[in-house]
């Protein structure tokens, strides 16, 4: 089924600034009162198990590596659709009873893509289990396309953008990927367009089906009310149909543009929305903690970071304003935003600008590096305080290949960072001269300024 | 001596989430085992161990919201949650949040129009530390228009956000004026902005002397920790506090409505109609009470997923709905909206999604649900409670929300028994009683020109502005 939460898009934001914290998240290891059982099946397929009786509940998530920049041209939206359509019906049940299958026993099933990955989710009451994972297995392995099935859905995604198509978030996300990939693949959107969503046949979808799901490149976690010896027969039953390998799809590696200049896309709205950032890092970078510690001051700390001290709590210039680092397979991005009357926009983007320069300039206190920490090790339990939750973190650290120890490992990780480490990589990251901004709305005193490298944005430049 | 119950039920137990905790599906298994008691001084203190992790879900849930404003001062209630973080005598502006992080803890709050609640979540080793602070800004905010002024407009900003800046939000924000005649949940939460903007320093104070107090509020701590473990602590922290009289939730009668309304908003930002439909409907706390379970079934098979009512009819065999769905939550001290949300298929007219949710409707009343139907819904409902139980926030948020709007312990415990017992006639009769013209709003949200004949839902093109080309009356 379509998802029935709004559509996930690129630039993932919050309105509220406590929340931005959370956002510059990526793989967090459990602490060390979590026990993960790696099992192999009989079959070879692996998944991480956090085995919990306090609840009758099991959480199953897996990802299958290679997403929805690999939609092909002129078809984007495809894994999204393939994956609104994966429980619209399956093998011989058509969409309503194949969702009446699941709904009469209060399981939950539900398929996504993002650039780099597709997606599923899991969750069934323990007096279900069965039945949950042959409804996975169906849809993985027999997915019914129905005609029906796939107009309403085509339907449904294209009536999500159209309603979006004014909103000024959706539109300065959409505007600046375009200008920073320019040609590359990670600028088309997710969730399609109108133009490409209705070229997608059922052929493209059966195509998807069968090959862009390989086993070789299929990740899995499991938690809750579930032993390794249950659970290791289901992996075979559950994904053993699926092709060994999966197409591979060359994603290169995008060269990002960024002129650092401030665009103004025009629209009738009482508030801007702007959208700005930079080149980032890579969470195999070997300065990825560094980075990770230098956005929570910046702004991914909510009320702790500079970005809200400065915009929101001295000068009430906005209510959500924050940074976080987005790292993808093939790019790695350092972004923020902030949403203000279009009478403060200017001051705004002056003062975030001001702190983006600042950062390399004068690195950060002793104080702000002590309290970073405290935060980002001390407030890691709470990420792993539910089943649902561990099974997410446990798929977060096997997509980013970070190892079974790796949960043990972050704190010593995080405490090993120093004040010149967070100045170093600040000085790589936040350089001034590529902060790129887009705000859309009717900014006042902000004339469209193009940056130094303006021109044809849209033709790839250098790689910095 | 307090007053100490601890409950222990085996059976099935649910609570009702409010809307934006759907999230959460449906269960049923364990009870929540929560235990209570009250402190001398009226402080009411809910405590439901979980010792899967060492964490704590702390949360201080005033009975005052929106709802309980003067007139002239809407947005108060939330205005002073965001204040509520700018300093007392010992925690300087701006710190509280900077506390709880610098101790590993995340911290929010949020206002309802029944309540306002605080929380944070931490490690068990800092529950001290988070009484403690909330303890202390119980009573002791210390205010100053250096602090004031700046989150004034931070409130504005936050409105823009939520509501200025999106249509389906300012339409809805005229369809609560219009389903409550004299409710005060006809306001928004957030307030109306002329009015934020008159709100100073003075009102913020006398607001929080007026409804701040331990006999007006609940302690909800839910994690690492027991009954036995919390009631010194909060005897500690909490019981030196003294009771002050707090006036009565004294809430205007809602008079019958007489007359079907409907809300039209045009907006040049708007790409894709809407259609929503409003029923003023009973909850826990008002109305036919004796109707909100059934209602919360009817809500799950009317509009609750893909197999529901309004998404099969009118989504699947009619092909004009993209998304179709029913919203209702009874956790209120007033009557309060049954909710349907509605929008079209590209190319698809706002007359013809509002012909067939009638149809919907109509079937509903006449024929009924069926068995079948109700038992669906009530195992979601019921493995609500289960998958709810997997976070102790969302416990927390459960017994905080229902004991705020005048509901106990034992009914939250009880929910899934109460669900259980509904019969198909008692959904029947809940429908018939509701969907009644008169008891409704319905709501459309037009792009600013829709070409005669139209395809309203189709109009590519820049931003157009204004009043030029006003959509007439649907019908």
């Amino acid at each position: 089924m379509s998802a029935w939460a709004r559509l996930l898009s690129l630039c993932a934001r919050s309105q509220l600034a406590a929340l931005a914290a959370l956002l510059s998240m990526l793989a967090i290891a459990p602490a060390a009162a979590i026990e993960i059982t790696q099992v192999k099946s009989p079959g070879g397929i692996e998944a991480w198990l956090v085995a919990d009786r306090t609840l009758p509940i099991v959480n199953l998530r897996f990802a299958v590596r290679g997403g929805a920049a690999a939609d092909p041209a002129g078809k984007e939206g495809l894994a999204r659709l393939a994956a609104a359509l994966f429980d619209e019906g399956a093998g011989p049940y058509p969409s309503q009873e194949f969702q009446k299958r699941l709904e009469d026993r209060a399981i939950a099933l539900g398929f996504s893509a993002g650039p780099d990955n597709f997606s599923g989710n899991l969750r069934t009451l323990a007096d279900a289990r069965d039945q949950a994972f042959d409804l996975l297995r169906l849809a993985l392995a027999e997915p019914r396309f129905d005609p029906e099935a796939i107009e309403r859905m085509r339907g449904e995604l294209m009536s999500d953008i159209k309603s979006r198509q004014d909103d000024p978030n959706y539109v300065a996300a959409r505007e600046w990927f375009a200008l920073v990939f320019g040609k590359h693949p990670y600028a088309r959107p997710v969730e399609g367009t109108l133009d490409s969503l209705p070229k997608i046949a059922r052929a493209d979808l059966q195509s998807f089906a069968k090959t862009r799901l390989g086993r070789d490149r299929l990740v899995i976690a499991v938690s809750g009310a579930i032993t390794a010896e249950e659970l290791a027969p289901l992996l075979d039953k559950t994904f053993g149909r699926l092709p060994a390998t999966a197409a591979a799809s060359e994603i290169p590696e995008a060269a990002l543009q960024f002129d650092g200049g401030t665009h103004v896309v025009e629209k009738d709205v009482p508030q801007s929305v702007v959208l700005f950032g930079g080149a980032g890092i890579k969470r195999n970078d070997p300065d990825w903690f560094a980075a990770y510690v230098m956005n929570y001051i910046l702004g991914g700390g909510g009320f702790t970071s500079r970005l809200t001290e400065q915009v929101r709590e001295k000068r009430g210039l906005a209510y959500s304003v924050y940074s976080h680092l987005s790292p993808l397979d093939h790019a790695g991005l350092v972004m923020g935003g902030v949403a203000t009357e279009n009478g403060h926009v200017a001051q705004s983007v002056d003062l975030i600008r001001e702190e983006w320069a600042k950062f390399g300039a004068d690195g950060v206190s002793d104080a702000e590096l002590a309290n970073a920490k405290t935060y980002l090790n001390g407030s890691f339990p709470l990420q792993l305080d539910s089943t649902a939750k561990i099974a997410e973190v446990l798929l977060s650290v096997q997509l980013d290949g970070l190892g079974i120890g790796y949960l043990d490992r972050r704190a010593g990780l995080i405490d090993a960072v120093t004040a010149e480490d967070v100045r170093r990589v600040a000085r790589r990251l936040l350089d001034p001269k590529t902060l790129t901004f887009v705000v859309v709305g009717r900014p006042a005193g902000l004339a469209a300024a193009p940056g130094p490298r303006e021109k044809d944005t849209r033709s790839p430049a250098p790689r910095r | 001596m307090p007053n100490v119950r601890h409950l222990s039920h085996r059976f099935a137990v649910a609570a009702v989430l409010g809307a934006w905790l759907a999230l959460v599906g449906p269960a049923g298994a364990a009870g929540f085992d929560a235990e209570t008691f009250t402190l001398a001084n009226g402080l009411e203190v809910v405590v439901i161990a979980n010792r899967r992790a060492p964490v704590i879900a702390n949360m201080v849930w005033y009975r005052v919201g929106a709802a309980d404003e003067e007139p002239g001062e809407s947005g108060l209630a939330h205005f002073l949650e965001h204040l509520m973080f700018k300093g007392t005598r010992d925690v300087p502006p701006g710190e509280f949040s900077k506390i709880v992080a610098h101790n590993g803890g995340n911290d929010n709050a949020f206002t309802g129009h029944d309540y306002t609640a605080y929380f944070q979540r931490v490690a068990r080793d800092r529950l001290d530390l988070v009484l403690k602070l909330e303890a202390d800004r119980m009573t002791g905010l210390v205010l100053t228009d250096k602090e004031v002024l700046p989150e004034r407009k931070v409130v504005l900003e936050e409105r823009r956000s939520r509501t200025e800046n999106d249509p389906g939000a300012l339409l809805e924000e005229q369809v609560m004026a219009a389903l409550y005649l004299n409710s005060p949940y006809r306001r928004p939460v957030i307030g109306w902005a002329e009015e934020i903007a008159r709100l100073g320093r003075d009102e913020a104070i006398d607001f929080y002397r007026r409804h701040y107090a331990p006999n007006n509020a609940i302690l909800v701590v839910v994690g690492d920790v027991s009954a036995d473990e919390l009631r010194p602590l909060a005897e500690k922290y909490f019981g030196t506090i003294a009771a002050v009289p707090v006036p009565p939730r004294m809430r205007p009668p809602e008079p019958r409505p007489r007359a079907a309304r409907r809300v039209i908003l045009t907006d040049a930002r708007v790409r894709l109609a809407e259609l929503t439909r409003d029923y003023l409907a009973p909850s826990y706390g008002a109305g036919k009470r004796e109707h909100a379970y059934a209602l919360e079934i009817l809500s799950e098979i009317l509009g609750g997923g893909p197999t529901s009512r309004l998404y099969r009819e009118i989504a699947i065999e009619k092909k004009l709905a993209a998304m179709a769905l029913a919203n209702y939550s009874p956790t209120a001290i007033d009557r309060v909206s049954f909710s349907i949300h509605l929008s079209p298929r590209p190319g698809v007219k706002v007359e013809k999604l509002e012909t067939a949710l009638d149809g919907v409707l109509g079937d509903l009343s006449t024929r009924g649900v069926n068995a079948d139907e109700v038992a669906s819904a009530k195992k979601r409902l019921r493995a609500s409670v289960t998958y709810a139980q997997d976070s102790i926030f969302a416990v927390a948020n459960i017994f905080g929300a229902a004991l705020a709007t005048g509901q106990t312990v034992a009914d939250v415990e009880a929910w899934p028994e109460r669900i259980d017992a509904v019969t198909v006639a008692q959904v029947n009769e809940a429908a018939r009683a509701l969907f009644v013209p008169e008891n409704s709003v319905t709501g459309v949200l037009l792009p600013a020109s829709a070409p005669a004949g139209g395809r309203e839902s189709e109009r590519e093109g820049g931003p157009e502005r204004g009043p030029g080309n006003r959509q007439g009356a649907i019908r």
